[in-house]
């Protein structure tokens, strides 16, 4: 069973695919790593022997952050924004999108799904 | 896109020279601005600068986490109180 990084690799899929199960590696680095181990990428993850895997894992942990580490990256770089009181960090901390998008409508993979509003509906005039 | 490398980040000139006046001569002193565009540069750590939001100056305190984030982006120039509303009716109210 192919284990790099924490992560167990899908067996029976091609090993450019399977990399890229692995946070923070997507199409383009798997395929640089690939290349980098002088591994055929369409080989698939069950076919490895743990030579190849070996040399993936090393190319990995030696090059690139990944999992847990670029998790912890991203959020401190999140918290040093909130902290610093500036305005993307403001609007990390209301839950709006940071990057001046609209909010009267739409912006809802940041603000999270539509909440009931009270009071919204107004009685119909006569 | 980013500012090009080749100029240099964008710091008004008369704010620099009144923060450097400021650094040679080991005062402090809360210097009034309207230059929002201006990039925070490590000789602003430690001082107070009072950026202007449109409105009134907002006081900053510049960190050393500060440093290359622009002075406007710490002064907010928009007030959201919350929608209308019952909830706000109540609020208001008391």
């Amino acid at each position: 069973m192919a284990r790099i990084a924490g992560v167990d690799l899908p067996r029976g899929k091609r090993i450019e695919i399977a990399l890229t199960y692995i946070y923070g590696i997507g199409a383009t680095r798997a395929k640089q790593i690939i290349e980098a181990c002088g591994v055929d990428p369409s080989r698939r993850t069950q076919d490895l022997d743990d030579d190849d895997v070996n040399r993936l894992r090393r190319q990995i942990e030696g090059n690139f952050k990944v999992e847990g580490a670029l998790r912890t990256e991203t959020s401190m770089n999140i918290k040093r924004l909130m902290d610093i009181g500036c305005y993307r960090g403001i609007r990390h901390r209301r839950g709006l999108p940071v990057r001046g998008q609209r909010t009267h409508t739409n912006a809802r993979t940041h603000k999270g799904s539509k909440r009931a509003v009270t009071g919204k509906k107004k009685p119909p005039r006569k | 896109m980013p500012r090009s490398v080749k100029k240099g980040p964008f710091i008004s000139d008369k704010l620099l020279l009144k923060i450097l006046g400021m650094n040679s001569r080991n005062e402090k002193k809360v210097i009034k601005t309207w230059s929002r565009a201006s990039t925070i540069s490590p000789d602003f750590v430690g001082h107070t600068v009072a950026v202007h939001n449109g409105n009134k100056f907002i006081p900053v305190y510049v960190t050393e986490n500060m440093v290359g984030h622009k002075l406007g982006e710490f002064a907010p120039t928009r007030l959201f109180r919350g929608h209308s509303g019952k909830l706000a009716d109540k609020r208001s109210g008391r």
